[in-house]
Formats: C-alpha cells, sequence, structure tokens
C-alpha cells in the first residue's frame, strides 16, 4: 500500500553553544491512509521535536541535519511523485500546512487565543485554506463543532467560557477545517482526566473511521496508546527503539525499555503484581554514548551493547527490509524467548 | 565579574553604545570642572579674545566677554547631568512608591493615591514650571530639581501601579501572603524585583525629561543665570546673537552636549527593556545557523539545503566563523 507520509532518516538537532544536542537521530516511521500511530516516549525523548520537526514547525536553533519527509497525499502530488517537504519553500509550506497536515497542539489552553471567540478562530482556520462565502464558511463552522460533539449555540463563546474537554474538542474541530490527510496530535489529552480523555479519544477514532485521515498520535502514555493506535513507535533518546501492531507490542515487547515502560503501570485483567518502573534518567543528548542509549537504566545490558547500531531489525532476528513493516526492535540482544518480568525490578 | 560580562555581552548594540556615551557623560560631570582649564566666569578683557574662534589656547574658542566656552561647558555638563539625575531619582523614587501602595493596598487608598497621581497629570506642567521658577530664581538649581520633581513622578506611578495590579495576582505573592511575610516584605522582595527594568525605564524616561525642560527653562531665562549649566550657556549665546554673528563654537558644542545625553538615554532604555526580560532577547533578530540568518517565522532550517545554496564567497567567508566548526560534523552524522 502506498503510505500517505514517510519520515526516513529523520535527525533534528537544537545548535547550542557547546554542541548540538542531537534531538532525534535517524529515525524512519511511516504513516499509512487512515492509521492511528502512537509515538510514544517519556519526557524529553524527542517525540514532539520529530513531529514538529517534519513539519518544519521548529523555530531556531533547531535545525534538521538529515533524512526526508515524503508526503504521498494526492491532492498534491495528482498519484504521482510524492514531496519532500524538508524541500519545500516558505510558500509551498504554507499551501501544505492545515489543508494536507494538521496539528492539534498540546494544551488547548495556550493554543487558544482568549480574547477572541470560538467562532471567529475557526473562522480564521477555514478562511486561512479554503476560499468560501462568509455565510458558508459560518456554516462550516457550525458543522465542525457538530463533528466534535459541542452544541452549535457555544460558537459564541469564549475560550474561557468552555470546559478543559470542550476547549480541546475545539481544536480538533479546527484541526479538521480543511478536511486533512494527515492530523498530527500533540498529546491532545494530557491536561484532562481520565473520563474525558476516554470520550476524546473514542471521537478521535469515530472521526477517523468517517472522515479517513491518518493521526500521529504523541503521547507519554503507552497504556493508553495500547487501546487507541494501530501501531505503536517507542522512542528514547532521540532514537526510535521500536515499532510494531499496538498486539505485538503489548503481547510480547521486544525492547527491555518497552518492557519497562509496560511495567510501569498496572493492567486491569491479569494477576496482580508490584509495579517495577525504570530506575534512572534520560541521558545527555549533548554527548551521546556509544551503543544503545539505554545501557545505563538498562537490566539486560551486556558490554555488545555498545556495538549496537540502533538499526530497526526485525524480532526473532530476522532482517527487514528498509521501512518499518511487521514488529521491529533496535534492540539484538534481547530477544522475545528472555524473561519478561524479574530483570528489571 | 564574570556575570557583568555576560550582561554586557548579552546587551544589543545601540544598548552598548547608550551605556558607552552615557558614561563618557558621567565621567565628564565627575572630573569635568577639575579639567576646565579656565573659571568659566571668568571675563579675560583682552580685545582679541572676544568671541573668538577656538584655538590652540581655548580649545573651543571665547564668548562673547572673553569666557572660555570649553570651561563652560564642562562644568554645564556637570551641573545639569546632577540636575538631572537628582529629578529622576526623587521622582522615580515617588512614582515607585505610589504606584506600588495604591496597586498593593487598594480600595480607598487606591482611590486616593490615583486621584493624587492624575491631578498632578493633568497640570499643566509648562505654565506651572514658569510661574515657580520666576519666583524662585535666583536660588541656585534646587528650586528647578524640586519643581521637576514633583511634576515629574505621575506617569512613572500610572506604569507601576498597572504592572503592581498584574503581579499581585499572581500566585507567587498568595503563597508569600500566606506563609506570613509582612506586607512591606512582600512589596520589596516579592513585588519590586519584578518591576526592576520597568523602574529602571522608568528612571532614564524621568532623567530624559529632566534634561529637556531644564535646558528648555534656562533657554528661556528661568532659572539662576549665575550659575553654569548646558542651559545657561544656550541662554547667554542665545541672548547675545551668537548665531546671527556666526559663532558656532558658542552654541553648537553645548547643543550637541544636550542631544547627545538624550540619545544615549534613549539607547540605553531599549537595552534595559530586552535586560529585563529574558524572552524579548531570545526572539529579537533571526538566528545564526551554518552561516544562514533564520528567522523565528522561518520554518525549520534543513543543513543540506543550507549548506547547498551558498555561493562561493558565502563558503569561503562561513569557513572563517567558529560556527563552521560544527558543520563539519553534523549532528548524528558519525555515529551510525
Amino acid at each position: 500500500m502506498r503510505p500517505i507520509l514517510e519520515i526516513s532518516d529523520l535527525s533534528v538537532a537544537y545548535r547550542a553553544e557547546g554542541g548540538d544536542v542531537r534531538a532525534v537521530e535517524h529515525v524512519d516511521l511511516t504513516l499509512n491512509p487512515g492509521e492511528v500511530v502512537g509515538l510514544c516516549g517519556e519526557s524529553g525523548s524527542g517525540k514532539s521535536t520529530l513531529a514538529y520537526g517534519a513539519t518544519r514547525l521548529l523555530r531556531p536553533p533547531a535545525l534538521v541535519t538529515s533524512g526526508s519527509v515524503r508526503y504521498y497525499g494526492n491532492r498534491i502530488t495528482h498519484g504521482g511523485d510524492p514531496v519532500d517537504l524538508l524541500t519545500m519553500t516558505h510558500r509551498e509550506l504554507h499551501a501544505m500546512r492545515w489543508r494536507e497536515i494538521a496539528i492539534v497542539f498540546q494544551s488547548a489552553m495556550n493554543a487558544l487565543n482568549p480574547v477572541l471567540r470560538v467562532q471567529d478562530q475557526i473562522l480564521d482556520a477555514v478562511h486561512a485554506h479554503l476560499s468560501m462565502s462568509k455565510q458558508e464558511a459560518r456554516e462550516k463552522a457550525a458543522g465542525l463543532l457538530d463533528l466534535v460533539g459541542i452544541p452549535r449555540g457555544r460558537l459564541r463563546a469564549y475560550p474561557h467560557e468552555l470546559s478543559g474537554g470542550m476547549r480541546q474538542r475545539v481544536m480538533i474541530a479546527m484541526a479538521l477545517a480543511a478536511d486533512p490527510e494527515v492530523v498530527i496530535m500533540d498529546e491532545p489529552t494530557t491536561a484532562l482526566d481520565v473520563v474525558v480523555q476516554r470520550d476524546i479519544l473514542s471521537q478521535i477514532v469515530e472521526l477517523k473511521e468517517r472522515l479517513g485521515f491518518a493521526v500521529l498520535f504523541i503521547t507519554h502514555d503507552l497504556s493508553l496508546l495500547l487501546e487507541l493506535a494501530d501501531r505503536i513507535a517507542v522512542m528514547y533518546a532521540g532514537r526510535l527503539l521500536e515499532t510494531g501492531a499496538s498486539g505485538d507490542i503489548m503481547r510480547e515487547p521486544a525492547h527491555p525499555y518497552t518492557r519497562g515502560l509496560l511495567n510501569s503501570f498496572p493492567s486491569l485483567r491479569g494477576p496482580r503484581r508490584d509495579l517495577a518502573g525504570i530506575p534512572g534518567s534520560p541521558p545527555d543528548l549533548r554527548d551521546p554514548l556509544p551503543g544503545c542509549p539505554f545501557i545505563p537504566r538498562c537490566g539486560f545490558a551486556v558490554p555488545a551493547c555498545e556495538a549496537v547500531d540502533m538499526t530497526l531489525e526485525m524480532v526473532g532476528g530476522v532482517k527487514a527490509v528498509k521501512g518499518p513493516i511487521g514488529h521491529l526492535t533496535a534492540c539484538p540482544i534481547v530477544t522475545p524467548e528472555m524473561s519478561q518480568e524479574g530483570v528489571l525490578s | 565579574m564574570s556575570a557583568v560580562r555576560d550582561v554586557w555581552r548579552n546587551l544589543p548594540l545601540k544598548a552598548k553604545i547608550g551605556t558607552v556615551l552615557f558614561a563618557m557623560f558621567v565621567l565628564a560631570a565627575i572630573i569635568g570642572p577639575e579639567l576646565a582649564p579656565y573659571d568659566p566666569s571668568y571675563q579675560n578683557p583682552d580685545p582679541a579674545l572676544l568671541m573668538a574662534q577656538p584655538s590652540a589656547r581655548h580649545l573651543l574658542g571665547t564668548t562673547q566677554t572673553g569666557q572660555d566656552v570649553l570651561s563652560q561647558v564642562l562644568v554645564g555638563i556637570r551641573q545639569t547631568m546632577l540636575l538631572a539625575i537628582v529629578v529622576g531619582v526623587f521622582a522615580t523614587a515617588v512614582s515607585v512608591i505610589v504606584g506600588v501602595t495604591s496597586a498593593f493596598l487598594g480600595g480607598v487608598w487606591d482611590e486616593l493615591l490615583s486621584l493624587v497621581s492624575n491631578v498632578f497629570l493633568v497640570i499643566p506642567a509648562l505654565p506651572l514650571l514658569v510661574l515657580l521658577l520666576g519666583y524662585l530664581s535666583g536660588k541656585g538649581q534646587w528650586p528647578t530639581i524640586i519643581v521637576l520633581s514633583v511634576l515629574g513622578w505621575p506617569w512613572g506611578a500610572r506604569v507601576v501601579r498597572a504592572q503592581t495590579l498584574m503581579i499581585r495576582n499572581r500566585d507567587f505573592v498568595a503563597a508569600s501572603r500566606e506563609s506570613g511575610e509582612r506586607t512591606w516584605r512582600i512589596l520589596a522582595f516579592e513585588i519590586i524585583p519584578n518591576e526592576v527594568s520597568l523602574i529602571a525605564a522608568s528612571f532614564v524616561n524621568t532623567v530624559l525629561y529632566a534634561i529637556g525642560a531644564s535646558v528648555a527653562l534656562a533657554f528661556v531665562g528661568l532659572t539662576d543665570l549665575n550659575s553654569w549649566s548646558l542651559g545657561t550657556i544656550l541662554f547667554w549665546a542665545q541672548s547675545n546673537q551668537a548665531l546671527t554673528l556666526g559663532a558656532w563654537w558658542w552654541f553648537v558644542p553645548p547643543g550637541l552636549a544636550v542631544a547627545l545625553i538624550g540619545t544615549s538615554l534613549v539607547l540605553l532604555n531599549s537595552g534595559i527593556d530586552e535586560l529585563g526580560s529574558p524572552r524579548l532577547r531570545a526572539s529579537r533578530g533571526a538566528a545564526k545557523i551554518a552561516g544562514h540568518k533564520i528567522w523565528g517565522t522561518d520554518p525549520t532550517p534543513v543543513l543540506a539545503q543550507l549548506t547547498a545554496d551558498r555561493s562561493g564567497i558565502g563558503e569561503f567567508l562561513h569557513s572563517f566563523s567558529r560556527d563552521s566548526l560544527l558543520d563539519k560534523t553534523p549532528a548524528g552524522g558519525d555515529l551510525r
């Protein structure tokens, strides 16, 4: 199948006085049409930098140092060759943004302007990218609110008059204004309680089914992704450690880091057990150690880890074709046969 | 010491120019009168030295009565700077006290103090100054200092009040109140440090206002004309028709000094603003990456493109910069 967005070998650095901070290193990630891909990692692992770097929204001193980001949307390519976001000019990017790739920003509180009515902000997004009359645009805005389940009467409300969940829905409605092919969601539910969170997630899935866009869902909450995402990519210290269908990741996590994450929250079913967590803290990205960045915190670490080249390979040692298909891991040391429990605790 | 050097390095160019210029005038105010070659009031009876052009003995020439212009300017700078800084300190202190207390205490106090500052704000300053100084002239600089201080504080007070109203509702103030800090301590250690850049800017503005007003008042003769300030030099030059007689050396140096002091203060003001809010500094101007200017609104730069479309000369020049060392080892390039 033809993917919709293909990130390959992407590296992003923040240029600082003492040298580059390598926030994202040689990451490959593919998004297929109508698919929800979850990007998961702890704070500072580079997941947001990856998404914003690929869409070129990062401000200096950020710098894309390698890779390509190919977009296959038919409205732009007409079925022909993909376009590369990294070689686009300012204008070309402007045409891409929101129409093709929309973003739901992290905190709806800050992303909505407190002194403008919700209606005006949605209309701004509509007018910036679609040419339609005022009347049509207003109808479109009302339709967008319908879509996310907010009564039309709230169009004239100010952001502070809405609850946190409603504000987040407004953000999602705005992202869908131009019927994008790809929606990047940067922790859209982080500030919300679990009930509202669940509500919004099921709404996202339902909208995705109806409108057929692909979602890149960024979060630090792996348990949430296990339910929501079709595929999950686990990121650590700027690198992808493991990708795979969420079922595979849940059943047999291959990388020790993923296992650590899965041991960090309780499961509803299954036996009672102590939560392990992952001791230690992420490494300094300015001065990376050779080999796997997870060595200092890894319960499985052996001397050979320092020679690991961090390419993703098929779980079970099968050499994979380039591009993440199936269940891939960056750890050649730990095999699925090795014990799941006990080592990290 | 290194903290001072850090601050200096982060200052924008115009603020550096302003600081150097202002420091020069402060220096002139401190040691200028000692350097003055003559007594500024001494009238040389030598007829060749009446309104004489600049020469080796009188670097800035002489006045119509044979006084040395250079000595007058050097003494005048001290007088004018002293007046301006004293007015600045007085007026700023009053404006901070009034602004902070009225905003922090609120209620009746706020109403009262706002009323007072509004009254002072609408008093037509110039006629009042003319009137008061008409009575008080001949008693040195102090009448001017007092009148300018009394009229100079309300602007600052309004600004400080507005800022304090904003800060007063922040959580850290509530927290310090909750932890039982005394009101004066909250004001002095919690609120005022947040307003330092604002207060400094207000001080600089007040100094600027004092210089402008005092020179203007002296120029129209409303001050003690026996003391030498930049304004009185201009007054004597004007009343003796220096311009029509073509004696440029008489009015250009003091006029230039006033203009330069004003310029230095304006430049300084913009620097203080950026010093006080680091975020302003970060978003100012373009970042330089791999020899290219990248503005905050530009799309994220791509290294391959930056190095590809550089011209031969640009490449050559870039190879000298410290930045080019970073390009040789692109991030992550050597690891894979």
